[in-house]
C-alpha cells in the first residue's frame, strides 16, 4: 500500500509553533507571518494533494501506522494516522479554514502585543487539532482533543491581564475537563472489554455484537460517557456554559476554536464512533434529546443578547445542537454536513463580526451600532451572505445542511422536529436581528471608550484596537480577502449536498456514506425506522417513495418559510419600528430578564458546584487540612525542636569543667546501670 | 599475698581522687594529669584481676591502655602548649571558646 505520509500535515503546523513559539520574540511581524501562515498554507496544500490521491487508494480507510507509541502487556497503541472520508472532510475543513483564519489574523491582530506567541498558539492548535481528527486510535484522538482544550485555554485567555479573560480561560478549562472524564472512562471500558483502542480494531469487534435493543448495555455506557465528552469539547447542555465566556478571546481566536473547528470536535468523535453509537440507541436517543435541548436554549437565549460576538456564540452553540440531533437520529452525514457549512458560515459571520469590531475601534455592544451598511460594504455583504447562510434561505449552504438534519429528524420524532423549526425561525429572526442592528438604521452610540465599555458587564473587546478617533473604517484587504472567500464557500458549499427531492442527488451523503453506511443499516432494528438515506445509487432508485419525496418537499417549504418568518419579524422588530422590541420587553417582565441572564444557569451552577466547592477548599481543604492540620502539625513540630534546643542549648556552655562532670555523670549513671545489672 | 580486696580498694581510692582532680581543679595540666591517674587506677584493677584469676588478657589489655594513654599524652600535651601559646594561661575557665 502507498504511503501518502500523512504525518507531514500536523508536523507543519507543529513545526511552525515551534518556531514561532521559540524564536519568535526576536522576528519581525513580518517574519512570523511568513512561518505562521507558511506552515498552514502548505499543509493545506498537502491536505488538498491527499483529498485528491484519494480517489486512486485502493483500501479506505487508509491507515498509515508509523510506531508503537504505548505496550503494556497484550495492550498496545500505535502512532498512526486513518484517512477516510469523514477524516478527509474534516482535514479540508480544518485546515482550509484554518488557513483562512490565519491570514484574517494578520489583519486583526496588527495592533496587539505578543503577535508571535499568538501565531504560535494558534499553529500549535492546527496540530492538535490535525492530530485529533487524523488519529487511528482513541487515545491518539484524546491526545488531539486535550491539546486543542489547553491551545483553547491559552487563546481564551490571550489578553491575560484582563480579568475576566484568565477567568474565562479557566472556565473553558474545567468544564472541559468536566467532559474529559467521561471521554477517558469511555476509554477505559473500552480498553477493558476489547483490549484495543485502534479504531479498525473496535469498529470490528463491535460490529459483531447486537445492536442494544432490548436494555442498555455496554456499548451504551460507552456511548453515553463519549457524549459527555462531547458535551464538554462542543458546549452542549449542561456543560455549554464555557463558550459564551469563551468569547474574551481574540476574534478570529473565536472563529477559528470556538465555531469552526476545536468545538465540532465532539461531532466528529460521535459521527467517528457511529458504529458503536447505532448500536446504542437509548445513548442515540440522549444524544439527539440533548441536542435539540441544547439548540432551543442557546437560540432563545442568543434573541437578547447584546453583545455581537456572544450572540454568534449562543449561535454556535444552538448550531452544534443541531449537529447532535442529526447524530442522534443517526443521519451522522447530515451532521458532518452541517458541520461543514457552519464552519464556512460562523467562521465568516465571527471573522465579519471581528471586522465590525474592527471598525468600531473595539466596540462590541450592538446597541452602538447601526448604520454601518454605508460604511463599511464589504463588510456588510458578507456578512449578510453569512447570515442568509445560518438562516437557511436557499440556495445557501446553511439551508441544505439543516433542511437535511430537518428532514431527517421528522422521520425519527415529529415532536423533535418541532423543536429544530422552532429552533430553526429562532435562528433566522436572531441573526437578521444582529444584522438589522448593525447595519442598518442610524448611528446609536459614539466610539466605544475604554470608561463605557469597563461599565456594562462583559463587553471585553480586543484590548489594542488602539485608533478609536474618527469614523468607522473599512478593514485592510488582508481581512477582508478571507472573508470574501469564506463567503462564497458559505454560498456554494452546500451544493454538495442538494438532497434527491430538489432534484440533486447528496454526492456529499453518498461521499460519506461508506463511514456510516455499514453500521446505520445494522441499526435497523432500533425503534425507530431506518433513517439511513440512499447510499448507493442502486439504493436511491427505490427508497425515497414517492409520499416520502413529496413530504420531504412539503417541509423544506415549510422551512424556507420559517426563515422567511424570521427575517420578517427582525424586520418589522429592528427596521420598521425599532420602539417594540424595548415595548415587548417589557411587557414580558420577568421572563425577558430571566432569558437576557442566560435562565441563571451559570448563577445556578455557582450556586450548585462552584461555590460548595470554593467554600469546602477554602474552610475545609485549606483553612482546616492544610493550614491546621499539616501547616500545624509541621509548626508545632518545629516549635517543640526550638524549645528543646533552647534548653539543652545551655548545656554547651563552652566551660571545659562543666563538660568535665557531664562526663563523669555519665559515666556514673553507665556505672550504676552495670552494677545494677550485675546485682540482679 | 596481698588479698585482691586491697588493689580494688585502692583502685578506687585512685580513681575517686582522678575523679576529683578531674572536676575540681583549674589548671588544665592538672586535670590532663588526672585524667592519667584515673587510667591508671583502672590499670591496676586490670592487673589485680588478672594476677587473682590467672589469666593473661588482663595484662594485655594494661598495654592497649598504656598506648593509649600514651598517644593522649603527646596529643593532649600539643593541644595544652598551643593553648597556651594563644591564651598565655592554663586556666580552663578561660578556655571556653572554641575560636581564636
Amino acid at each position: 500500500m502507498r504511503s501518502l505520509n500523512l504525518w507531514i500535515i500536523p508536523l507543519l503546523p507543529a513545526l511552525g509553533a515551534a518556531i514561532n513559539g521559540l524564536l519568535g520574540k526576536r522576528f519581525s511581524k513580518r517574519m512570523v507571518n511568513i512561518v505562521a501562515l507558511g506552515s498552514t498554507a502548505s499543509a493545506f496544500a498537502y491536505a488538498v494533494w491527499v483529498a485528491l490521491q484519494f480517489r486512486a487508494l485502493e483500501t479506505v480507510p487508509h491507515i498509515e501506522t508509523y510506531a508503537t507509541w504505548l505496550r503494556s502487556g497484550r495492550f498496545s497503541v500505535e502512532y498512526g494516522f486513518y484517512l477516510d472520508q469523514l477524516s478527509l472532510v474534516m482535514l479540508l475543513v480544518v485546515t482550509g479554514v484554518g488557513f483562512l483564519i490565519h491570514v484574517y489574523s494578520v489583519g486583526y491582530m496588527e495592533h496587539e502585543g505578543g503577535y508571535y506567541r499568538f501565531f504560535s498558539y494558534m499553529n500549535l492548535f492546527m496540530f492538535f487539532m490535525l492530530t485529533l481528527v487524523m488519529a487511528n486510535n482513541y487515545l491518539l484522538m484524546f491526545v488531539g482533543w486535550e491539546g486543542v482544550g489547553l491551545c483553547s485555554y491559552l487563546l481564551i485567555g490571550f489578553f491575560f491581564l484582563r480579568d475576566s479573560a484568565a477567568n474565562a480561560g479557566k472556565k473553558a478549562f474545567i468544564v472541559n475537563r468536566i467532559g474529559d472524564f467521561g471521554f477517558l472512562i469511555a476509554l477505559f471500558l473500552l480498553i477493558k472489554h476489547f483490549g484495543t483502542l485502534q479504531y479498525n480494531s473496535v469498529f470490528e469487534a463491535v460490529a459483531g455484537m447486537p445492536a442494544e435493543t432490548a436494555g442498555a448495555g455496554l456499548l451504551t455506557a460507552i456511548g453515553l460517557l463519549m457524549f459527555v465528552g462531547a458535551t464538554g469539547k462542543s458546549a452542549q447542555v449542561p456543560l455549554y456554559v464555557w463558550l459564551p465566556d469563551a468569547m474574551e478571546g481574540p476574534t478570529p481566536v473565536s472563529a477559528l476554536i470556538h465555531a469552526a473547528t476545536m468545538v465540532t470536535a465532539g461531532v466528529y468523535m460521535v459521527a467517528r464512533s457511529n458504529a458503536i453509537f447505532s448500536r446504542a440507541p437509548e445513548a442515540l436517543m440522549v444524544v439527539a434529546i440533548i441536542g435539540c435541548l441544547t439548540a432551543i436554549l442557546a437560540a432563545t437565549i442568543g434573541l437578547v443578547q447584546t453583545d455581537i460576538k456572544r450572540v454568534l456564540a449562543y449561535s454556535t452553540v444552538s448550531q452544534l445542537g443541531y449537529m447532535f440531533l442529526a447524530c442522534g437520529v443517526a443521519a451522522y452525514t447530515a451532521g458532518v454536513f452541517h458541520l461543514m457549512t457552519h464552519a464556512f458560515f460562523k467562521a465568516l459571520l465571527f471573522l465579519g463580526a471581528g471586522s465590525v469590531i474592527h471598525a468600531l475601534g473595539g466596540e462590541q455592544d450592538m446597541r452602538r451600532m447601526g448604520g454601518l451598511r454605508k460604511k463599511i460594504p464589504y463588510t456588510f455583504w458578507v456578512v449578510t451572505a453569512g447570515t442568509i447562510a445560518i438562516a437557511g434561505i436557499p440556495p445557501l449552504a446553511g439551508f441544505f445542511s439543516k433542511d437535511e438534519i430537518l428532514w431527517k429528524t421528522w422521520q425519527y420524532s415529529k415532536a423533535l422536529w418541532t423543536i429544530g423549526a422552532i429552533t430553526a425561525f429562532l435562528t433566522s429572526f436572531y441573526m437578521f436581528r444582529l444584522w438589522f442592528l448593525t447595519f442598518f438604521g442610524e448611528r446609536r452610540g459614539a466610539l466605544a471608550e475604554g470608561a463605557e465599555r469597563a461599565g456594562h458587564g462583559h463587553a471585553a473587546p480586543a484590548s489594542g484596537h488602539g485608533h478609536h478617533s474618527g469614523e468607522p473604517h473599512e478593514s485592510p484587504m488582508v481581512m477582508i480577502v478571507p472573508l470574501v472567500i469564506l463567503a462564497i464557500l458559505s454560498i456554494v458549499g452546500g451544493w454538495v449536498g442538494i438532497p434527491h427531492a430538489l432534484g440533486g442527488d447528496n454526492h456529499f451523503e453518498g461521499f460519506l456514506a461508506p463511514v456510516v453506511g455499514a453500521s446505520t443499516e445494522m441499526h435497523g432494528g432500533a425503534e425507530h425506522a431506518p433513517a439511513h438515506p440512499a447510499s448507493t445509487p442502486a439504493a436511491a432508485e427505490h427508497e425515497p417513495a414517492h409520499g416520502q419525496r413529496s413530504m420531504e418537499l412539503t417541509l423544506t417549504l415549510a422551512s424556507v418559510g420559517i426563515a422567511a418568518l424570521g427575517f420578517f419579524l427582525a424586520y418589522l422588530f429592528y427596521y420598521k419600528n425599532p420602539a417594540l422590541p424595548k415595548r415587548m420587553a417589557e411587557g414580558a417582565g420577568g421572563l425577558y430578564r430571566t432569558v437576557l441572564n442566560k435562565y441563571y444557569v451559570d448563577e445556578l451552577y455557582g450556586a450548585l458546584f462552584v461555590r460548595p466547592i470554593v467554600l469546602g477548599s477554602t474552610k475545609i481543604l485549606w483553612r482546616g487540612i492544610d493550614a491546621t492540620l499539616i501547616d500545624g502539625t509541621i509548626n508545632q513540630s518545629a516549635e517543640g525542636a526550638q524549645e528543646a534546643s533552647d534548653t539543652l542549648r545551655r548545656m554547651q556552655s563552652g566551660n571545659i569543667r562543666s563538660y568535665a562532670a557531664w562526663v563523669t555523670a555519665g559515666a556514673a549513671c553507665v556505672i550504676a546501670y552495670m552494677v545494677w545489672r550485675g546485682l540482679r | 599475698m596481698v588479698p585482691l580486696s586491697y588493689y580494688l580498694v585502692l583502685s578506687a581510692i585512685l580513681f575517686g581522687c582522678g575523679v576529683l582532680g578531674f572536676l575540681l581543679k583549674r589548671n588544665i595540666i592538672t586535670i590532663f594529669m588526672s585524667i592519667e591517674l584515673m587510667l591508671n587506677a583502672v590499670n591496676l584493677t586490670f592487673v589485680a584481676f588478672a594476677a587473682h584469676w590467672g589469666v593473661l588478657s588482663g595484662h594485655i589489655f594494661v598495654f592497649f591502655v598504656m598506648v593509649v594513654a600514651a598517644a593522649e599524652a603527646a596529643v593532649g600535651l600539643a593541644i595544652i602548649i598551643a593553648v597556651f601559646r594563644t591564651r598565655e594561661t592554663l586556666n580552663v575557665d578561660r578556655v571556653n571558646l572554641l575560636k581564636l
